[in-house]
Parts: structure tokens; sequence; C-alpha cells
């Protein structure tokens, strides 16, 4: 049997490497949003695994809500990504700076 | 006004509270129209609502005053305006003996003053303003005299100033009539400081503003003190000393005089209306009205005698080098103050109202006069240019001879009385000061018969001293004009006798005085007079003033002021060169006025130099308001290179964080 | 080694090595199909979890209609590769220090401060248990609001991701039909009434004379 902190360890990894490429990716904005699925299944890991220990439905409950919204986020995200291609002809994260003051 | 009983009668079928009411009401009303419709209702209907405003106020004053006699005080809350910390600010009124005594006096000159507006400013282009101002005054001095609280009283007190200021500078493209009125505001601050301080004290110690919870509770803080960095001194004695810088400053009291001579600038009703008959006298009516405070404290009324001294004597001297017919009523009123201060000081104070009420009349009368005159004369002010009007003026000098005659206090006029009393008073007193007072009081008798008599000689007697083609025009004023003087003569003859037997033996005040019994004069004096009544007492009184000082001082005095301006005109140059530098420090009124320019004015405005430049444009400006900009900006300029807009900067912070946040949960 | 065991470490495994490509490899393609592989990885650990529907939502969803969205894009874009990834490695070590730094971290906290020994024994559910009916008898009884919003949610999403995308191109032309139905015949046609005569030769512009000419008087 696999005790729980495995689980754990594997949605802290994945999670480790989902900031990391968030982190890390300074070109390119898709890779961006793949990150961000990466950290939320992450954090479903931990639901599921924790939901399972300790007998209660609820936290699948809670990770069937977050892939929901997770994929309302991904389209809007999507979309927008294909705005700003449009107006800026680029999805390069090096050059989208006009959050700078 | 014993018939008014019966007419009061039909009165009290309506609320006597609604009449209160009506009666600065009725005089807010007429100055609201006057001041905001002015153009539109034009002179006539200006000064038709200003005048039948005051006449009904006057009316309802006299309605109410035989309301009063019978009997009928009121003290009523009428609205609670808001309730801060406990403390109620309110407006009520309290009818009794004494403030209704000063609702008829101020009504009634005001009444006179209005009419006599009509003739003295008919060409004046500010006209309806002017009505404006005179109705505004009228309401606000009632609505002191009449309060029933201290924050009411201090409404009526920073209101009747406010208009002084107004009315003084009426002229307003006059560099003078700015300077005096500047000069009057910013004196009377001074007071008024001391008096919104007295009124702060009082609420901390009384926890209340009310008259009467203060009074009657008076008594059992006599004894609680305060420790200050000049000694400990009694509550009651602060605080008495504080509301009497007001009334110095109100009542033009020395050192706070200098306001009152130069706001003569102001046209010569006000100076009749609000700088001899009403306004000066809110001092000594709010004093009057502490009577149940002040008696508490042997101190203040020390204090309060010799002030009043010192100004009956010293400004009485000052008015003997005079020369501007309006500047010598003038110091004759700083002087006349004093004697009412004196009187209160001792404790006399039914007599200081009497006085007030007497002097109110005469001086009204006396200001009236020489505004007469000074139309007549072309707005000539310099006594050395007049002399004899008495055959082109004839009612103008009679009305002017009964002035001087009750300013002198020549029996049977309304001044000997009153003043007289003030002396017997001050004789009677056993405080502290007393000897000095009775000194001052005596000197000022004469003094004060020398230049009244002196002002009607120079004036009306003798020859005509002005260019030969203003003699030519000179005529007899106006009906409007010479009515409210003849309306002040009568009182100025009478008021003395009628009121003398309530007033000094009588109880005239009932219960809106309070006297502790040792300290009651009145009383000596009334035991002189051993139980007369009615005429008999008015002539023992009489009697009694053709044998004692005062009345030999005053008709030496006179004799004197004959002696010197119609018998030997060249003595007085000749007595003012031989006393030289007595002369010079009476002309310099004692050098108030260069001291107060070179100390206070000076200082100030160097100071105020100073902190403009340094403290304001400097430190606040400077350092300050565009130094927390400048740091800010210069915070900001570092902190925005963190806001780089990079995404990945921000996930560096946001794994900052997270680090952060997991060293928590490790290591805790 | 159970085969339970051994599948859970096999698919967390691919997991990893899988999220690892993803942010790592220079194709975006690849990424998302790598993508792909880490959620298909995912679900398999769901389901050595017992949470079968969740596991085959996760496929059903994600790997078939998230990620062919991704893929849609990222091949809709027109993107050059090869900028993309320039000065990648330079953040490398310094990402893979913060990543390690992040893990070492969370397992001290899991095996610090953090009691895992209360979880050891996981309900093992028989043959007869349906994870989809337990899951739905939640989800309409307990969480149905939830569940109401949730499909708002989605709605919305949808109704933005087109409101945002869709664009009016300027030359574009299409018909109105409603003007169309409404069009009258005086809009479309105008009758004149003119001579049977044959037109004359142009007339030709001429320059005005009469202005310049001097005034005489």
């Amino acid at each position: 049997m696999i005790p729980l902190s495995h689980y754990l360890i594997l949605g802290a990894v994945l999670f480790s490497i989902g900031v990391v490429g968030i982190f890390l990716n300074r070109k390119n904005l898709v890779i961006l949003l793949m990150s961000i699925e990466l950290l939320l299944l992450a954090v479903n890991i931990n639901f599921v695994a924790f939901s399972h220990y300790l007998a209660d439905i609820a936290g699948q409950v809670f990770v069937f809500f977050i892939l929901t919204v997770a994929a309302a986020e991904i389209s809007i995200g999507l979309a927008i990504l294909i705005v700003l291609f449009r107006s800026r002809q680029t999805i390069n994260v090096d050059q989208l700076d006009s959050l700078k003051g | 006004m014993f018939s008014l009983v019966r007419f009061g009668a039909v009165f009290s079928k309506i609320n006597m509270s609604t009449v209160y009411l009506i009666i600065p009401l009725v005089c807010l009303t007429a100055s609201i129209i006057c001041g905001l419709f002015g153009k539109a209702i034009g002179r006539r209907g200006a000064h038709s609502i200003a005048v039948s405003g005051v006449a009904l106020a006057f009316v309802l004053s006299l309605v109410v005053y035989a309301d009063v006699q019978d009997g009928n005080l009121a003290n009523q809350t009428l609205y609670i305006w808001a309730i801060s910390g406990g403390i109620p600010f309110q407006i009520g009124f309290l009818i009794d003996q004494l403030s209704v005594t000063m609702m008829v006096i101020v009504t009634f000159v005001s009444l006179a003053v209005h009419i006599y507006t009509i003739g003295y400013m008919a060409d004046d282009p500010g006209y309806q303003r002017f009505f404006c101002y005179i109705s505004l005054f009228t309401f606000s001095m009632l609505m002191l005299v009449m309060s029933n609280n201290f924050l009411q009283l201090f409404f009526g007190w920073e209101a009747v100033g406010l208009v002084s200021y107004l009315l003084i500078g009426f002229w307003f493209e006059r560099d003078a009539a700015i300077f005096a009125n500047m000069k009057a505001f910013l004196v009377n601050r001074i007071g008024d400081l001391g008096f919104l301080l007295g009124i702060a004290a009082i609420l901390y110690v009384f926890g209340s503003s009310d008259y009467a919870a203060v009074f009657a509770s008076a008594p059992f803080v006599k004894e609680a003190t305060v420790i200050s960095p000049f000694g400990e001194w009694q509550w009651i004695t602060v605080i008495c000393l504080l509301l009497f810088m007001g009334a110095m400053g109100k009542s033009a009291q020395v050192p706070l005089h200098v306001w009152l001579p130069d706001s003569m600038e102001g046209p010569t009703p006000i100076s009749a209306l609000i700088h001899a008959a009403t306004m000066v006298t809110a001092g000594i009516f709010m004093v009057a009205r502490m009577s149940p405070l002040f008696e508490f404290s042997e101190t203040a009324l020390s204090v309060v005698l010799v002030i009043g001294a010192t100004t009956a004597i010293f400004m009485a001297l000052i008015g003997l080098v005079q020369n501007d017919i309006k500047r010598v009523v003038a110091y004759s009123t700083l002087s006349q103050l004093g004697y009412m201060t004196v009187a209160l000081g001792a404790s006399a104070y039914e007599i200081a109202i009497f006085h007030l009420g007497t002097h109110a009349f005469f001086k009204a009368l006396l200001f009236l006069g020489a505004g007469s005159v000074i139309i007549a004369m072309h707005h000539e002010q310099d006594m050395r240019k007049m002399g004899g009007l008495r055959t082109i003026m004839p009612i103008t000098y009679i009305t002017c001879a009964v002035g001087a005659l009750a300013l002198a206090g020549i029996p049977p006029f309304a001044g000997f009385f009153s003043k007289d009393a003030i002396i017997e008073a001050v004789h009677h007193s056993e405080i502290w000061g007393a000897q000095y007072a009775y000194i001052a009081v005596l000197l000022g008798v004469f003094v004060t018969a020398f230049y009244a008599f002196r002002l009607l000689f120079m004036t009306f007697h003798g020859r005509n001293r002005s260019g030969t083609d203003i003699i030519k025009h000179l005529h007899e004023s106006p009906n409007v004009v010479i009515l409210p003087l003849v309306a002040l003569a009568i009182p100025s003859v009478f008021a003395g006798f009628i009121f003398f037997g309530p007033v000094v033996v009588g109880d005239y005040f009932g219960d809106s005085i309070f006297i502790i019994r040792y300290h009651d004069v009145t009383q000596k004096i009334a035991e002189g007079f051993n139980g007369k009544t009615g005429l008999a007492l008015v002539l023992a009184a009489i009697w009694h003033g053709l044998f004692t000082w005062p009345f030999w001082l005053a008709v030496s005095g006179a004799v004197g002021a004959w002696y010197c301006y119609c018998k030997n005109t060249a003595l007085p140059a000749k007595i003012a060169s031989a006393s030289g530098p007595i002369y010079r420090i009476l002309d310099n009124k004692y050098g108030f006025d260069d001291f107060y320019q070179a100390v206070f004015t000076k200082s100030t405005v160097a100071f105020g130099k100073l902190l403009s430049k340094h403290i304001d444009a400097g430190l606040i400006d400077g350092t300050l308001v565009n130094g927390t900009a400048n740091t800010i900006s210069g915070f900001s300029a570092i902190l925005r290179h963190i806001q780089t807009g990079y995404t990945y900067h921000y996930a560096f912070v946001m794994i900052i964080g997270l680090f952060g946040l997991i060293t928590v949960f490790v290591w805790l | 080694m159970t085969f339970l065991q051994f599948a859970f470490y096999v698919f967390g495994a691919a997991l990893v090595f899988a999220a690892g490509m993803v942010v790592t490899i220079r194709n975006p393609v690849k990424s998302a199909l790598f993508l792909v592989l880490a959620f298909f990885s995912a679900a398999c650990v769901w389901i050595t979890l017992q949470a079968e529907f969740l596991a085959i939502v996760l496929v059903l969803v994600y790997v078939g209609a998230v990620m062919v969205l991704f893929l849609f894009v990222v091949m809709m874009l027109d993107i050059d590769l090869a900028k993309l990834r320039a000065g990648f490695t330079r953040y490398l070590p310094i990402g893979g220090l913060v990543a390690v730094l992040l893990v070492a971290e969370i397992a001290l906290v899991m095996y610090g401060s953090f009691d895992t020994g209360e979880y050891r024994a996981p309900v093992a559910y028989g043959v007869e248990y349906s994870n989809t009916e337990a899951l739905g008898a939640q989800i309409y009884t307990q969480y149905v609001y939830a569940f109401e919003i949730a499909a708002l949610i989605l709605l919305v999403a949808i109704i933005a991701a087109i409101a945002l995308t869709m664009r009016r191109r300027p030359n574009n032309k299409y018909n109105n039909p409603s003007a169309q139905v409404r069009v009258k015949r005086a809009d479309r046609l105008r009758i004149v009434k003119m001579d049977s005569v044959l037109p004359t030769a142009p007339i030709s512009v001429t320059e005005p004379t009469t202005e310049s000419i001097p005034e005489q008087d």
C-alpha cells in the first residue's frame, strides 16, 4: 500500500515544476498557461489523495469544481491570448511589459 | 406706563412666549429684508420696514415690561440646537426685571436712532445696508440680553461685535474707517478670548451652560480652587476675571478702551446706538447678570472696581483736551462706562444698570445732538470751528443742554440720581480699592462737568468761528432728526426721579440680581432715607445731594468751563502751554495707542512676516507639504524598478513568498 | 511491491517526466502533447486512489477538449519557434535550484510538523462501490447550488471566449436582411423625364474672363 505522503510529494514536485515553469518561461505565453494547468493538477492530486485517505468524498467534489473553473479559465485565457496576438503580433512574455508603471 | 398694565392684560391671552420670540425675530426679519431685498424695496421701503420692525419690538418690550411688573417672570428653553458631550446648545429666554429693563432701553434707543437715521443718512448710497445693519444689531443685542444660557449670550456677544465691525467700517472707502473697524475687532477679540475661556471654565466647573443651574450651584463651588502657575486660585475668581476680561473689551475699560474713540469713524447714529447706549453696555449688563458669581469673589470685585475707577477718571481727563465734538462725547462714554463698572465693583449692580439706563438716554441724546450739529455744519466735527449755534438751532441746543446737564449730574436731571448713587455706593463699599475708587469718581464729577459744558459752550455759545459762507446756510435740522432728540431728552430729564425710588430704595430688580448681605451698599444708601417713598424720597435725595461733594464739584466744573470758554477764551491755550508735558500726555491719550502700535501691532506683524517666510513657506510648504510629496516621489522612483511588468518577475516574487510561508510552517 | 504500488510509481514517474518536458521543451506543440501525457498519467494516479469518475473526466475534458484547444491555438498562431526559447538555459540552474528548494521544504513540512501517521489506513472499497454514484449523491444534494454556479461559469466562459475572439473585419461584405425586406421602389429607382433629343457635345470648361478685367471707373 502507498503512504499518503507519496501522493503529497508527487503533488509537491508537480507544483514546483509548475512554478518553475512560470518562472523560467520568458518567451511563450502558451507555456505559461500550461504551467498554470500543472499547478492546478498538483492541487487536485492533493485533494483526491486526502479525499481517499480520509474517506470523505467532499474532496473529490472540490476537484470537480476546480476542473470546471480551470476549463473556463483556460478557454478565456486562450481567447485573451488570441486577442493579444492579434493586437501585438507576439506572445513573447519579454515584450509584454505594459504592466510596468 | 401704568396704562400699559391694562394693555398687557389683552396680550396675556396670547401666549407670552410667542411675544418673547417676536421681539428679536421682528428685528431679524427687518434686517434680512433690508439686506437682501434692499434694491427691490427702495429707500422708503427699507426705512418703513426697519422702523416699524423695531417699533413693534419696542411696543412688545413694553408689554413684556408690564407683564414682568405683574410678576410674570419666565425662564424657558425654546429650542435645543444640538447636544454635545451632555451640554445642550440651546436657545432660550430668561425674562426678568433685569433683562426686560435692558430690552426696553435697547429697543427705545434703537427706535430713536432708526428714526434719526432717516434724516441723517438721507443722501447716503448705503441707506438700505445701514438699516439692515442696525436692525441686525438690535436683534443681536436682544438675543444677548434675553438669553438664559452662556452660549446664546456668547452668540449675542459676538454678533454685536460683528455688527459693530460692519458699522464702524460702514464708509469702507475711508482708510480711517477700515483701520478703526479692524482695531475695534481685534481689541474686542482679546476681551472675547477671555470671555470664551470664562465660559469654558464655567462649563468645566459647573457642567452646565444654563444660567439658573450655574447660579444655583455657585455657592457650592466657591471654595473650589485651581492650581495654576501663578499659585492657587479660587475657580470662581478665575471665572469672574475671565468674564470681566470680555466685559473690558466690550465695555471699553482700560486698557482695552482704545477702540472706542476710533469707532467714531462710523456714522453718528451708530456712535449713538452702539458706542454710547447699547453695545458697550453689554459688558455692564453681563457682569450684573453674573452677580451670583461675582458676589463670591471679592478679588474679582476689587479688580472690577479699580479698573472702573481708573477708566472713569483718566478717560474723562482726555475728554478735556479733545476738539472733535464726537470724540469728546466718546471719551465721556468711556468715563461713564467706568462709573458703571465702579458701581459693579462696589456690588451696586442695580445702580450700575440704573446709570446704564439714564446714560443710554442722555448719551444717545448728546450723540444725536452732536450729529445734528455735524449735519448742519456740513460734516464739520471740529468744535473750534463752531460756536454761536444757540440761536440758529434752538431745539438742538436745548436738548443738548439737557444732555450735558444730565451728564454733569446736575439735579434734577437723570444723571444726577444715578451718578450720585454710584458715588454713595462706593463711599459705603468696604472692599479693597474702594478709597481709590471714591477719590477717582469724585474727581471725575468735576472733570465730567467741565468737558460737558466745554462742549456746550464751544458749540453753541460765543461767536461763530466758521467761515462766513457756512453760517448763512445754517438752519435747524429736519424733523426726523429733531424728533428723536426730543424723545430722548424726555427720559434724560425724568428717568432719574422716576426710577430712583424703585431701584435704589425699592426692590425693582427683585431676584434677578444677587447680592451678599454684607456687600449690599445699596441697602445702606436706602437706610439713609429712613423709609421715605415717592416724591418725598426724590426731594430728600436732591436735598441730600445739594450738601455733598459731587454736586459742588459738578457746579464748579460747569462754572470753570463757563469761565474758560465764554468769559476768558484765551485762558485754555495758556493753561495748555503752561502745563506742557501733562497736556501732551493727555493729547496723546497716555500713549496707549502708540504703545500698542509699537509693541503689539508691529511685533505681531514682524512675527507674522517671519512665520510666513520661514515657517509657512519654508517649513510647512517646503519641508512638510512638498517634502512629503518629494519623499514619496523619490521613494517611488526607487520602487518602480521592482514593477518591471514582466510576468516571470512577479512569479519569482510569488515563489519567494511561498518560501517564506512554508518556512513559517517548517519552523513554527 | 504490489501491483498498485508499481502502477503508482510508474505513472507518478511518467507524470513528473511529462511535466518537466512541458516546461523545458522548445516546441510548444510538443509541450502541449507532453501536457496531454501528464494529464493522462495524473488520471491513472487518480485511479489508484479509487477516484475513477474524476480520472475519466480529466481524460475526457482535459485531454479531449482543453488540450485540443491548446493545440489549435498553438498551431493557429504564427510563432517563431527559434526565438521563443532563446536564453532559456541561462535561467535553468536557478530555476532548478528553486524547484529543489521548494520540494525540500514541502517534504520537510510533511515529515516534520505534519503528522501523516493518522492517514495510514485508506478505505479499500469493493467491486460493488461506485465512485460516480457517491460523487453524484453529493453534488446533486449538498453542493447543488455550487453545481449550478459552476454551470453558469462555464456558460460565461463560452460567451466570454466568443465575445473576445469574434471580430468584425472592415472589408467583410454581408447582407442586411431586414433592410432588404423593407426596401421600397423609390429607394432604388428614379424616373427622369427628358426629351428624346441627342445630347450635344460636352461643354468645354472656359476661363472666367469677366473678373480679370479691371474696373474702368
